[in-house]
């Protein structure tokens, strides 16, 4: 691979031959009803103050549903349906009966995947190509492979004996709603505790579809609860005095809320929070499949993704060639609609997110960091923001430091391998990070000193139901996905 | 200097104790060992009591490998609970003196954790050797605090044991622990185990040694580096286990300990930015929720044992070594 910048680079145009002819998935099979209540004892249940709000698609800013507002009272409710559930039910039922439930839930999200997909595109703003490749078949995955574990739990603690926790209460944020509602909902019901989950308010949908596979699969009620709502249902769940474990995604700062919240109980906790993962390109990289990686790392999922590789450290002697190839890939981006399959990055999630980026962007250059972004054409309505560099950032830099949690990287560059490593682990989180080079003993050498839970290297965003995942330092407590995630939903005995 | 009288006495029980340890006679009572030990220690040991005026030892705390004394100047007394004699004045560690040990802490973890496990290994046992040569000095000292000759007896045996049951984990839980993991991706894909870092350790109030070890030694064996509150009642056995640690090839720095009052210093532990978990082990209740609230602060990992009996085999396993430990898990393509 020549590093040399000496040639005039050849500059790919993609805007005069040719344009993309719109190839919209249909939405006609999502069947989006108009109004969705909490699904508590296995019913669908209005919610006991009557109140709802509306979800809306950040692609058009137009009302998909109303989602039943949860309160304490729905939370109770749902806390209690929980209990009863598990002390009558599912904690005597055998592993291996839990783990067929389990499976049934699989199979039927894996057949009505396209129908997920849509929804998930709609209410959320990602691109269909990703919800329908990654988001729907992973959650199926996560699910059939904790079916498996359930009657398998004396393989998994050597020495010990796995018991259930009891009720466990689960948030979860609006980047991944399926596929954390799998993460969350299949370890816990193969430990054999029972739950009540809470979505994001911005994504209540697919959850709620969730609620009628888990129907459909003959799951005994109050078994899976799941209360809409904002904040304050996420606060009431946190603190119900029944609930025996919190999983919680999301900032770190909620995180840090909840931590304290639970100080004064006994209520176990595993927290997913943020991150600002550095992806470090050496010069000895084959450059064109990193330029790859940092795009897959920041734009994926319109880099609302807990573990972006939202900082670029690139090293100097490599610095002018990446920096050229990645602005050009950058330039091809595509930015619309979600739901047509052309679309690279599809909508910001909310229009409170994308104010927030809006807020980085400026905070960013008043600090004297040099802001990119490309030229692509943004649709005339919904929440877009355009693929963004900031050069010339420091380490002090707010949009250094702090997690943007949307389609803008932090770009530095270093000299040795030392400085790389110095600069990607100062900072408070502790959630992912990668490495491109073509030399083994650099991997294993940089791989090592990076703190954090999860490391690509030669590769990014990358994700499996096998493969744990989880923060060092403030991007959280305890690991989700494999055998490591099992231990989140059980007491050893 | 009123605790002369007291020192005195236990000069003769060190020499009796050390030579039944030696002689394997472990549940014999120390001050009538005279009958089985060898004659020529009854011949040195007499007239050293009668005619020399012992040198008594300061208590100091233990950080970076060096025993300083607390910043703050403060003091509290330790009496012998039996016949109330003063048996020292030990450190009333503060704040400030917390902050250094973890500034030491932090300089030798990475080069503890870069260690080999079978290096790791070799040092907790050689910290076994140690502590079991200077059996009788402990058990001396724990009677003094008041442990009965029995109870100290157990005590050193069951810490000695530990040191040896931990040094044979540090080259083998990783292997329990960790994972190739079977993804549906053409990816090399593992989850290894990695020491959470900088541990602040409240040591079990209840216990002189076998508590702060079992709590301590985990941690270390994990490649973490530790600050160590010594039990309040007992501060006299672990400053002596500080003394135990500077000679057994263990890095200064990679256990730190402090004596002190845990009331005061909770708050100060849970809430340093650089330390990484805390781990708490019985006591006051509302210290305990001072550290579990003020660990959010930089999410520290809140580690809560409410295990009363240290010398239970229960409360030795490999799954304290886990409680300090981070999983970290690497992806690579595999491809040409």
């Amino acid at each position: 691979m020549p590093n040399t910048t000496t040639s005039k680079p050849l500059k790919l145009n993609f805007q005069t031959a040719w344009t993309y002819a719109p190839a919209p998935e249909s939405a006609g099979h999502a069947n989006i009803k108009p109004r969705y209540d909490h699904f508590i004892n296995g019913k669908f249940t209005p919610p006991i103050k009557g109140k709802y709000f509306d979800t809306i698609n950040p692609a058009t800013e137009k009302k998909l549903a109303e989602v039943a507002d949860g309160s304490a009272e729905d939370i109770d409710a749902a806390v209690k349906s929980a209990r009863r559930a598990y002390d009558k039910i599912w904690s005597r039922l055998p592993g291996k009966e839990r783990g067929k439930y389990l499976y049934r839930i699989a199979r039927i999200l894996q057949e009505r995947a396209r129908e997920f997909a849509v929804i998930e595109s709609m209410d959320g703003g990602k691109p269909i190509r990703e919800s329908r490749d990654v988001d729907i078949p992973l959650a199926a995955a996560h699910f059939f492979y904790y079916a498996g574990w359930a009657d398998k739990l004396e393989y998994a603690f050597p020495g010990r004996r796995a018991k259930p926790l009891g009720v466990a209460g689960q948030i979860i944020p609006w980047n991944f709603p399926l596929l954390m509602a799998a993460w969350k909902i299949a370890p816990a019901l193969a430990g054999g505790n029972t739950v009540v989950l809470k979505p994001a308010e911005t994504t209540p949908l697919t959850a709620l579809r969730l609620a009628e596979v888990i129907a459909d699969a003959g799951l005994p009620p109050g078994v899976v609860n799941i209360v809409t709502g904002a904040g304050a249902a996420g606060a009431a769940l946190v603190n119900h005095p029944d609930v025996d474990k919190i999983a919680f995604t999301g900032s770190t700062e909620v995180g840090k809320a909840i931590q304290r919240a639970l100080a004064p109980t006994k209520t176990k906790y595993t927290l997913e929070l943020g991150g600002k993962a550095a992806n470090i390109i050496f010069d000895d990289a084959t450059i064109d499949q990193a330029v790859e990686g940092i795009i897959n790392g920041i734009f994926f999922n319109q880099g609302h993704v807990c573990c972006a590789g939202s900082r670029l450290l690139v090293q100097e002697s490599v610095y002018p060639t990446v920096l050229r190839k990645l602005q050009d890939r950058m330039q091809t981006l595509v930015v619309g609609a979600p739901l047509d399959k052309n679309t690279d990055i599809g909508a910001i999630n909310s229009k409170m997110q994308l104010e927030k980026i809006n807020e980085y962007l400026k905070i960013g250059e008043a600090e004297g960091a040099e802001l990119w972004q490309t030229d692509a054409q943004l649709p005339n309505e919904g929440y877009f923001c355009r693929p963004s560099l900031f050069l010339n950032t420091s380490q002090s830099h707010r949009v250094t430091q702090e997690e943007i949690f949307g389609p803008v990287v932090a770009v530095q560059t270093f000299r040795t391998p030392d400085e790389a490593i110095e600069k990607a682990n100062n900072t408070p989180y502790g959630l992912s990070g990668g490495v491109w080079t073509d030399k083994g003993s650099k991997i294993f050498k940089i791989t090592t000193k990076l703190r954090a839970g999860v490391i690509w290297a030669n590769t990014y965003n990358k994700f499996d139901p096998s493969s744990p995942f989880g923060g060092y330092k403030e991007s959280g407590v305890g690991r989700e996905g494999g055998l490591h995630g099992m231990a989140a939903y059980v007491s050893l005995v | 200097m009123v605790f002369l009288c007291a020192l005195c006495v236990s000069v003769c029980s060190v020499v009796n104790c050390g030579e039944i340890m030696k002689n394997g006679a472990m549940n014999r009572n120390g001050s009538n060992g005279a009958k089985s030990k060898p004659r020529s220690v009854a011949r040195i040991e007499m007239p050293i009591e009668e005619s020399r005026l012992p040198v008594l030892k300061t208590y100091k705390i233990y950080i970076g490998g060096k025993f300083p004394r607390t910043e703050s100047g403060r003091f509290y007394q330790v009496k012998n609970p039996k016949t109330g004699a003063p048996l020292a004045n030990v450190c009333l560690s503060s704040r400030k003196d917390f902050r250094e040990a973890v500034v030491a802490a932090t300089d030798a973890q990475a080069g503890w954790a870069n260690r080999s496990a079978y290096n790791r290994a070799q040092i907790l046992y050689r910290i076994a050797e140690m502590l079991e040569g200077r059996s009788a000095q402990f058990i001396d000292e724990m009677m003094k605090q008041g442990y009965t000759d029995r109870d100290a007896k157990i005590e050193i045996a069951t810490a000695v044991d530990r040191l040896v049951y931990y040094a044979g984990w540090a080259d083998k839980y990783q292997q329990i622990f960790s994972s190739v993991n079977p993804v549906a991706s053409s990816h090399f894909n593992f989850s290894v185990l990695e020491p959470t870092g900088i541990v602040a350790v409240f040591a079990p109030p209840e216990s002189a040694l076998v508590g702060l070890i079992s709590t301590i030694i985990p941690a270390i064996t994990g490649g973490n580096a530790v600050i160590a509150l010594a039990a309040n009642k007992y501060p006299l056995t672990a400053v002596t286990l500080a003394e135990v640690l500077a000679t057994s090839d263990l890095p200064g720095g990679v256990i730190n300990i402090l004596t002190g009052n845990p009331a005061e210093l909770a708050e100060h532990f849970a809430s340093h930015m650089g330390v990484h978990a805390v781990i708490w082990s019985g006591g006051d209740a509302k210290d305990l929720l001072t550290i579990r609230t003020k660990s959010a602060l930089n999410v520290k990992r809140a580690v809560i044992y409410d295990r009363g009996d240290w010398l239970a085999d229960a409360a030795q396993s490999p799954y304290y070594i886990l409680d300090t430990q981070e999983v970290k898990t690497t992806w690579h393509p595999i491809g040409v």
